[in-house]
């Protein structure tokens, strides 16, 4: 990542040539690194009432691939209310309604022929307090995999379970232990497990709602690390409280406020120069 | 969330401020205008120094020079005394946005304020230089050039306090006059000198008082991008009006 970026820092500067003061936008171009910029999730118009009241207003957003987009906004404003729609888990509250379009790849995830069990096979989520299983290390990795059919051999679930909780930085400590109880390990340890669930069943996008906002500041920043690696291979959604947290990990942010979505952008750019004046206030610190 | 002693949640309806209403934390509104007090102090400070040595040269009194070559330690004290306060409120508070700007832009006018500062010291010393020696008729033609200096430097720091982007805009376009200035100043102190050898070590004096001139004109320009960073989030560009560089680079044709 660190050759592809200086590469491009190289070839903007060529371009600019150095001293020049669009070389300026060039770096700041280069802080984020480049998003794949090829579209996950097109959002249009998405609208949800829950019975009468609206929660969410026109949302239209288009969720890059290889990249984290953030969700900010004040409590209440709708973002974990949209990314719950992302995956359908809106479904299980009776009085909830969407209408507008949500296509992943290509297919609305509403059509009437999705599974949304199949759905939420690609577009896994982790939640805000770690929620591992009453069981063990081993089962609450391999029960997705499992369910889903994706091993033929208990070898291969093996290789699953260890590629997972590889992949959630948490192989190393638990590796002598996977037959003791998930509930056993720090909250930190939890999280990353409840991750390594996610991305056992081979998720195309991975939906964070508030991932390490129980968690301390170690805990917190394995977890980024972790989020940052996932990127290379997931779209991942991350609906955080924490500005700097949205800051640090995202390379799109789209701030929300009262169901509306006021702006979506590079985070480079939101946090430098917010176009819109409730954003700007918003991560000022001056309401929320 | 972590609330600091003496954090007070909620806003006053009155309570509007630089980027929109108060923070939430009034201890953070309370250091982003200590910041901005600092530099209007600073930015007071330099003004004052910069008409002092040139009243030093157009009266001749090497007492107001020595007097402005001493008070250049309070600019520098100011200067290091904003980049602690400023550096504080980056590391504990870590602004965003608007705030951000006006803590990074405090800190580029800060030592711009200072530059300023000495270069109207060095302008105090070749005063008293020029003091020894007899009056020179160009003179008045580098003083008008100081007023003029003085001029955009004053208007730009107005621009700068009232975050008045056309005020900026107007400095930065005009300094192609303080430039054309300098520009004719060299000429003509070039003419004197061919003419009269005896006057080159004077003349060579007010060649650096002018230079130094020209270069708080461009300082100013650089306060007045910074006014418009601060306010629009983005550079002014770099399509600035410029005096054709004679002085810069002689042309003896």
């Amino acid at each position: 990542m660190t050759d592809t970026t200086n590469t491009q820092a190289e070839s903007a500067e060529q371009q600019n040539g150095s001293g020049d003061i669009n070389s300026a936008a060039a770096i700041a171009a280069n802080k984020t690194p480049a998003t794949s910029g090829e579209v996950k999730i097109h959002c249009v118009d998405v609208d949800v009432f829950y019975g009468e009241t609206q929660a969410i207003k026109k949302v239209s957003i288009d969720i890059e691939d290889k990249a984290v987009t953030a969700f900010i906004g004040p409590s209440g404003c709708g973002k974990s209310t949209f990314l719950r729609c992302l995956n359908r888990m809106n479904d299980t509250i009776d009085i909830c309604r969407v209408t507008g379009q949500i296509v992943l790849d290509g297919g609305d995830i509403y059509d009437t022929d999705v599974d949304p069990v199949q759905l939420r096979a690609r577009v896994g989520m982790v939640f805000q307090k770690p929620n591992p299983f009453p069981k063990s290390i081993y089962e609450n990795v391999s029960y997705g995999p499992k369910i889903h059919g994706l091993a033929s051999s208990k070898a291969e679930l093996d290789s699953i379970v260890e590629q997972s909780l590889k992949r959630a930085a948490l192989w190393d400590e638990v590796k002598d232990r996977l037959d003791s109880p998930g509930t056993g390990l720090s909250g930190g340890q939890q999280q990353r497990l409840c991750i390594a669930r996610a991305v056992a069943t081979a998720p195309e996008v991975l939906l964070m709602d508030e991932p390490c906002s129980a968690l301390d500041p170690i805990a917190t920043a394995q977890v980024e690390e972790l989020i940052d690696e996932l990127r290379q291979s997931y779209s991942v959604v991350i609906v955080t409280h924490s500005m700097q947290q949205a800051a640090r990990v995202s390379q799109k942010t789209a701030f929300f406020h009262l169901g509306l979505m006021l702006e979506y952008d590079d985070t480079g750019k939101i946090f430098t120069a917010p176009s819109h004046e409730k954003t700007q206030q918003y991560i000022t610190g001056r309401f929320g | 969330m972590e609330a600091p002693a003496g954090v007070r949640f909620g806003r006053d309806a009155e309570g509007m401020q630089e980027g929109g209403p108060r923070h939430i934390v009034t201890a953070f509104d309370l250091e982003l205008r200590d910041i901005t007090a600092r530099i209007s102090e600073m930015g007071g400070i330099a003004e004052e120094q910069l008409g002092n040595a040139l009243e030093a040269v157009r009266l001749r009194d090497n007492a107001l020079a020595r007097e402005v070559i001493a008070a250049d330690k309070r600019l520098d004290q100011l200067e290091m005394r904003l980049e602690e306060a400023a550096i504080q409120t980056l590391a504990l508070r870590q602004p965003v946005a608007q705030d951000l700007r006006q803590v990074v832009s405090a800190l580029k006018i800060a030592s711009t304020l200072e530059r300023i500062g000495d270069l109207a010291k060095n302008i105090a010393k070749r005063a008293q230089v020029l003091n020894e020696g007899q009056p020179l008729k160009v003179q008045g033609s580098i003083l008008r050039m100081g007023r003029q200096t003085q001029a955009a430097f004053t208007e730009v720091l107005d621009a700068y306090t009232a975050r008045d982007t056309e005020l900026a805009q107007r400095v930065w376009r005009r300094d192609v006059e303080v430039d054309e200035m300098y520009n004719s100043l060299f000429r003509e102190l070039i003419t004197y000198m061919m003419e009269d050898p005896r006057v080159i070590g004077l003349c060579s004096q007010l060649l650096f008082v002018a230079k130094n001139l020209e270069r708080i004109g461009d300082h100013a320009t650089f306060i007045a991008e910074m006014t418009y960073f601060v306010v629009e989030g983005k550079p002014l560009g770099d399509e600035r009006p410029k005096g054709n560089a004679f002085g810069e680079l002689p042309d003896f044709d």
